[in-house]
């Protein structure tokens, strides 16, 4: 008898990096059309598409990608959902095929970033030559840089910082540190944008972006594309005895928005929504975070790695800094989390990167990981926030099936 | 109004110029949630009546960041930081303080000072506001 489970049948990502010769359209194809192959099934197959480029969004982007890989006439989704826009894609896919529509969906997230710059805030009209008033605060010009900061390194440095404070024990050596371990990651992974080893003091040494945040603890802007085809369980029964035991288990496929918090007005409040999602995760899994084999978070910035560490309930409430200093999320310690190198160095091509961090998880439950596998990987969790905000948490687990 | 006391105006609505300048806040009235911000129903209890309330002056830094790429005409380094105001959060620039991690520490007393950003091209000077160390 097979339950009303959702599992992820194919899935691929592209190398991450400048692909000067490629358009989004090329590169979200390849994903597709990829992830596709890897499932042994083909677009004739899929009942629904859901497909989100967020530079894009304005764009009918599930349908030009339709246009690339086959107009089936399926519901076509677009969805922009800032950085969680990959994995709220994947979501519209599974409850498609959770709902009973449809027993096969497919999800691709793609993005071309590469030399972009500064991310939000960066854009402003010219102070104008009378003052005049505008938007909700009554500003007479902009107020990023005049009240703050709303650049993404420096929002979430102070994100960083606010734990610090609260908590103690984490400074710039420390933030430094948890970089220097994701580009250590990144050696092992062919497709990742950037795969150098860096020491602590290159790392502190390099470009300051937002303190404590250098460059090389900034996610990297880069192009890319992620795509996943989802299906029923009762549909996958009826597939091949391989296609069976490659297949991986969406054990908990969940979305927060971020609640009312004092202070989410003047600093965006990451924690609060992360912990709720996380805590939906485990409990529709039924499982806990001591049962995780590896876990791929969203660490934007060096400074967000660390509250992620707090927020999905690896270690104790306050305390990260001494969980990261147990060695715990280096790929040799109890609970690895970013193998893949991190958005830091594997790169963010943002709405890629949903579906991107499931498909490494997916790869070590598969034991495909080649020379970064951990070992006897069976369950795994993917996070992602977009600011506004948006946060998907995925629970995985290897086949038990076939 | 006289020529060499230029007409002032806030850089931004909810700061209150005058003999002490102070930031208000939209206070709902149903549940005391605060926002700087023009809002049509409140984000914690979707009250729709707010009182504007004065937001102390004195508070302790709970956050910050050193930023050294900012938008074209932004002067860097700046220091941008959450200061706990009385349990209102704000956030602002800390000025009249080196940028630099030495001088700037997380915990430290602040308090709200008022600048000139500039005049438009009637001569209108507008006013923000920062937060400096307490001497």
């Amino acid at each position: 008898m097979a339950s009303d489970d959702v599992w992820i049948l194919g899935i691929n990502m592209t190398k991450f990096g400048k692909h000067k010769d490629k358009d989004y359209l090329d590169l979200a194809s390849e994903a597709a059309l990829a992830a596709l192959a890897d499932g042994g099934v083909g677009v004739k197959d899929m009942g629904v598409l859901a497909a989100g480029c967020l530079m894009m969004s304005a764009a009918p982007v599930a349908q030009s990608i339709q246009k690339q890989i086959g107009q089936t006439g399926i519901p076509a989704y677009n969805v922009s959902n800032a950085c969680a826009t990959g994995a709220t894609a994947l979501r519209v896919a599974y409850l498609t095929v959770k709902s009973g529509e449809a027993d096969m969906g497919l999800a691709v997230g793609v993005e071309k970033l590469a030399g972009a710059g500064l991310l939000a805030g960066g854009a402003r009209k010219a102070d104008g030559d009378a003052w005049e008033r505008s938007g909700r605060y009554g500003a007479v010009a902009p107020v990023d840089g005049r009240i703050g900061t709303e650049t993404m390194p420096g929002v979430f440095a102070q994100i960083g910082m606010e734990y610090g404070h609260k908590y103690g024990g984490a400074n710039f050596e420390l933030f430094a540190e948890i970089s220097r371990k994701n580009h250590f990651h990144s050696t092992l992974n062919p497709l990742a944008a950037y795969t150098k080893e860096m020491t602590l003091e290159e790392i502190m040494g390099d470009i300051m972006i937002a303190y404590p945040n250098t460059r090389p603890m900034c996610s990297a802007n880069c192009d890319g594309a992620a795509a996943a085809v989802v299906v029923s369980e009762s549909k996958l029964r009826t597939l091949s005895k391989e296609q069976q035991r490659r297949a991986v288990k969406i054990s908990a496929s969940i979305l927060t928005s971020d609640p009312y918090q004092e202070a989410c007005q003047v600093l965006p409040d990451v924690n609060t929504l992360t912990r709720m999602a996380a805590k939906q995760a485990y409990e529709k899994a039924g499982i806990g975070p001591s049962d995780l084999d590896l876990v791929e978070l969203h660490d934007c910035f060096a400074t967000a790695e660390l509250v992620h560490y707090d927020n999905l309930m690896l270690c104790e409430e306050g305390g990260a800094v001494d969980f990261f200093k147990s060695g715990a999320t280096w790929r040799t310690g109890r609970l690895p989390v970013n193998v893949s190198g991190g958005l830091e160095s594997k790169g963010h091509p943002i709405a890629a990167t949903g579906i991107a961090n499931i498909w490494e998880i997916c790869h070590h439950l598969r034991g495909e990981a080649g020379p970064r596998q951990i070992e006897g990987a069976k369950v795994g969790l993917a996070h992602v926030i977009g600011l506004g905000s948006a946060c998907g948490v995925h629970v995985l687990e290897k086949s038990g099936l076939a | 109004m006289t020529a060499d006391k230029p007409r002032q105006i806030p850089f931004v609505d909810y700061l209150e110029l005058g003999d002490s300048p102070h930031l208000v806040a939209h206070e709902c009235k149903a549940c005391g949630a605060r926002f700087f911000d023009r809002r049509n129903a409140c984000a914690s209890c979707s009250g729709t009546e707010f009182v504007r309330k004065p937001v102390p002056t004195e508070g302790e830094l709970r956050t910050f960041t050193i930023v050294a790429f900012a938008a074209p005409g932004i002067p860097v380094p700046f220091v941008s930081g959450v200061i706990d105001c009385g349990g209102t959060s704000v956030r602002a620039n800390v000025v009249n303080v080196p940028a630099d991690p030495e001088h700037v520490k997380l915990g430290m007393k602040l308090r709200l000072t008022t600048f000139p950003i500039g005049k438009d091209g009637e001569g209108v000077e507008a006013i923000n506001f920062g937060f400096e160390p307490v001497a």
